[in-house]
């Protein structure tokens, strides 16, 4: 295999596991919010 | 708990991604997790939230469970990155993520603490800080004392550090009372007494991979004859502590009973090991323990809730 085209595909690789890795963030931020505002209502009410 | 028990598990599978960039698959990261491990210590934590007099929101209930559930698995994480060396030299630990280059060691480490933190951090502001507090030490003691000092340097790393597995039914107590009694102790005591035995059985079959990694566990460091009468004199302590539950009231006669019968079948196992010594069954009879003492646990805490099921049909 080429040079370059492995760097390419290194690339690909790396930028596709940093949206991963992004997306499980936003998942985990998402589900926080959500448990605080459960756990909120609960010690409200 | 024990963290051999993910030994029966299959490891996790090779994800897509380059094992170069270290970056896992979330089936890795859940790995980290030992989830057969956080089965037992989920469910012990459980029965000591249903057992545990008083009432707490079924929400609330269940972030706790989620929180001890989560606060294990972290500290699983952890312990993976710590022992990551002597992981790669034992068979039944040869498919870790980290080993495998699946999940890199520093994000494992990362992992492990945020999960920590946050485990504890929602225990306390959702439930109560005695919980927090509880669930916080558990995690200390399994990665401090147990992972980063016990475990390498005296054969009773497992006596010691199983106080760490033997929390979890006194977090579920704490977090319907707010506070720390004799019946939670009793559980707690329950599952101490019941670790050297069942990790004892297993290192009698794994004892040159032990050996192979330097841990010093008892069959390496006193040999297999004073494994086997360590494993008998634990079992003749556990199999009547844990009918004290009855004895003290928290459970009932049906409890009681069954207890008296799986740890006369727990005796019985130890006692065959003992008689056995270095006899062609003896891998056997160890082997047969140990996957017995797996299920004994489950039954006890199994029975816990029915017969709390059972006095409460026969009360309404």
């Amino acid at each position: 295999m080429q040079e370059h085209e492995k760097s390419g595909i290194d690339r690909r690789d790396f930028r596709r596991s940093k949206r991963a890795r992004n997306t499980a963030l936003l998942a985990v931020l998402l589900g926080l919010a959500i448990l605080f505002y459960i756990i909120t209502v609960v010690k409200m009410g | 708990m024990s963290d051999v028990q993910l030994q029966m598990g299959q490891p996790a599978q090779a994800g897509g991604e380059s094992p170069s960039l270290g970056v896992g698959h979330v089936r890795d990261y859940l790995a980290l997790l030992k989830p057969r491990v956080m089965s037992l210590v989920v469910f012990t934590g459980f029965v000591g939230l249903l057992l545990a007099p008083g009432s707490i929101h079924p929400v609330l209930g269940t972030i706790a469970i989620l929180c001890i559930a989560v606060g294990a698995g972290a500290s699983g994480a952890i312990n993976m990155w710590y022992d990551r060396d002597i992981d790669a030299i034992m068979r039944r630990t040869q498919g870790r993520p980290i080993v495998t280059g699946r999940v890199d060691g520093e994000a494992a480490l990362a992992f492990g603490i945020v999960l920590s933190a946050f485990s504890v951090m929602i225990m306390g502001l959702a439930v109560n800080w005695t919980a927090a507090a509880l669930l916080a030490l558990t995690i200390g003691f399994y990665v401090l004392v147990y992972t980063m000092w016990l475990k390498r340097s005296t054969p009773q790393n497992i006596v010691i550090g199983g106080a760490a597995g033997a929390f979890p039914p006194m977090i579920g107590w704490a977090a319907v009372t707010g506070d720390i009694s004799l019946d939670s102790a009793v559980l707690f005591a329950i599952i101490f007494m019941w670790t050297p035995p069942h990790f004892w059985a297993l290192s009698l079959y794994r004892c040159e991979d032990y050996a192979r990694a330097g841990v010093p566990m008892l069959p390496v460091v006193a040999g297999k004859a004073e494994t086997r009468r360590q494993i008998l004199l634990y079992s003749l302590l556990l199999a009547p502590l844990a009918v004290l539950p009855w004895g003290l009231g928290t459970v009932g006669a049906l409890y009681g009973m069954g207890a008296i019968v799986l740890g006369a079948l727990f005796l019985l196992g130890a006692v065959r090991i003992w008689r056995e010594g270095d006899g062609p069954k003896a891998e056997s009879a160890a082997k047969q323990l140990f996957a017995y003492s797996i299920l004994y646990l489950f039954l006890i805490f199994a029975l816990m809730i029915l017969d709390r099921a059972w006095t409460f049909g026969a009360a309404a």
